[in-house]
């Protein structure tokens, strides 16, 4: 088992170039993830926070800066990343137990004997082993977003990269896989980086968020979130510290929206 | 096939109308035979006549310039959908050959691939080809980014990501196109036959005209329209056996 990659972003700039202009997404961010560590990046739509995982797991390059990601003194290449995106990330020609089963089958070191056993494993972990052999269409986008869950889990990653994967599903629907994830996590201790615009979501799940700047990003500040754990939104939201960390997060946003306002 | 028997219904309304056209007069029956006497044509007189000859000529032609059209078209066209060097290379002249009418160059291919069967197969070849061909290329951009994202992040092979996610995720244009490319078959095999060719379906009408046999050119028609409806509710049937996850 893996137990988590370490992070560390030095001034980490991209910058998107057209023929007529150029776009800065995000400029001199500077960041460091420990293992096992579960970080938000919380920020208004726009400031880059999605690049910020397209570079963690190598779909971009940075303009500027550097990205490290380090585990058990393991090459870059080696690093096993698992990923959940905003939805539809399952092939819609296979069914639950192929899409996990597919992935496994096709790294490079083999995760398993029988990736079979994983596979059905790690949908019976996010409550899907009644639907091996459904396809995605066939589900809700909450099972969907579990099935990808349970994927991303399933390769033993290094890290774990979430962009907004719970942004489209009804709001008990996320509260459900919100605790369903945290518990899995803890389960597992993956290093995590979420990427979010959901206030209470940041400090339901986090060690540390980062809060960033509108357009650009840029770092605004990092938030310590010192609750206990295992967490249960319905008793956080009657904790005074959290609705603290909520306002206080809040208070930050609303700056960067009236920035944008003016 | 959810509709069934269903299918059958627009046809058969067809064949009543017409032959109570034909009975009560309102067709001139030298033009318009009944329906039921070119069926009975098609088994009694036909038969002797050498239809199943004619039949398994074209079907002959048929099946090998389809299979070898449409899988020449599946592989062209993932590679081009796959590689902008292989798209840079084809797309061009694929673009500049595929709206010229295939019967337009009938001629042309009798003229170097002679009037027997390997001249009908070649021009079955490219009338299938192009059509399979386009739909793959627009199959395979189709497929979203984020499956290819998917792909990258989790560090599918090369391998595994032609075999289990572009060629599944193109399958449903690929199928359009093999369904357009079975018609077409048909049309250009029938087209290529009327002119140098001793046996054929298109040879059996071409000949029934020519003698002015009424019944047994219906009857050559009667079977190109059965086998485009096999044809096309077979690759259906295949298509929902095949690609269960497409919603439609």
């Amino acid at each position: 088992m893996n137990s988590g990659a370490r992070i560390q972003a030095e001034n980490l700039t991209k910058i998107f170039s057209t023929a007529k202009h150029d776009t800065t997404a995000f400029k001199d961010l500077d960041f460091e993830v420990h293992a096992g560590e579960f970080v938000c990046l919380l920020g208004p739509s726009g400031c880059g926070k999605s690049t910020v995982l397209s570079i963690m797991n190598g779909l971009e390059q940075p303009s500027a800066g550097k990205l490290t990601i380090q585990s058990n003194q393991q090459s870059r290449e080696d690093i096993k990343i698992g990923m959940v995106f905003q939805e539809n990330g399952l092939f819609p020609w296979m069914n639950l137990l192929q899409n996990i089963k597919f992935i496994l089958d096709s790294q490079a070191t083999p995760v398993s004997q029988d990736t079979e056993a994983l596979s059905v494993h790690h949908l019976s972990q996010v409550g899907l082993s009644k639907f091996l052999h459904h396809y995605p269409h066939q589900l809700s986008g909450g099972m969907r977003q579990r099935a990808s869950i349970a994927r991303s889990f399933a390769v033993d990653p290094d890290l774990l990269l979430m962009d907004e994967p719970f942004v489209f599903l009804d709001y008990q629907t996320r509260l459900q896989i919100q605790q369903m994830l945290m518990k899995l996590w803890q389960d597992a201790n993956k290093t995590v980086v979420f990427v979010t615009h959901d206030i209470e979501e940041a400090v339901l799940l986090a060690d540390r968020i980062i809060v960033l700047t509108a357009h650009p990003g840029t770092i605004k500040t990092t938030l310590n979130v010192d609750l206990p754990r295992p967490r249960d939104f319905f008793a956080l939201k009657k904790n005074d510290r959290f609705l603290e960390l909520v306002q206080q997060a809040s208070c930050l946003i609303q700056e960067e929206l009236n920035e944008l306002g003016d | 096939m959810k509709n069934g028997l269903l299918n059958l219904v627009s046809p058969l309304i067809a064949f009543l109308l017409w032959e109570i056209c034909s009975r009560t007069g309102v067709f001139d029956i030298r033009f318009f035979p009944p329906p039921s006497d070119v069926l009975v044509h098609l088994f009694t007189v036909s038969p002797e006549e050498g239809i199943i000859t004619d039949i398994s000529a074209s079907l002959y032609r048929i099946f090998f310039g389809y299979s070898t059209g449409v899988s020449a078209g599946i592989a062209l066209g993932i590679a081009i959908g796959l590689s902008n060097r292989v798209r840079v290379a084809f797309y061009p002249i694929i673009a500049l050959l595929y709206p010229i009418p295939k019967i337009a160059i009938l001629p042309l291919i009798m003229l170097i691939f002679g009037i027997g069967d390997l001249s009908k197969i070649v021009v079955v070849f490219i009338g299938s080809f192009f059509l399979v061909l386009i739909n793959t290329v627009h199959g395979v951009a189709s497929i979203s980014k984020i499956h290819h994202q998917v792909g990258q992040v989790y560090r599918i092979p090369r391998r595994n990501f032609v075999w289990r996610i572009i060629l599944p995720g193109s399958l449903p244009a690929i199928f359009t196109g093999l369904k357009l490319a079975i018609g077409y078959s048909l049309v250009i095999v029938v087209a290529a036959e009327f002119s140098g060719a001793d046996a054929g379906i298109g040879y059996l009408i071409w000949q029934s005209w020519e003698t002015f046999s009424i019944l047994s050119m219906y009857a050559g028609i009667f079977v190109i329209g059965a086998l485009g409806f096999i044809f096309t509710f077979g690759l259906e049937f295949i298509e929902k056996r095949l690609l269960p996850w497409v919603q439609k």
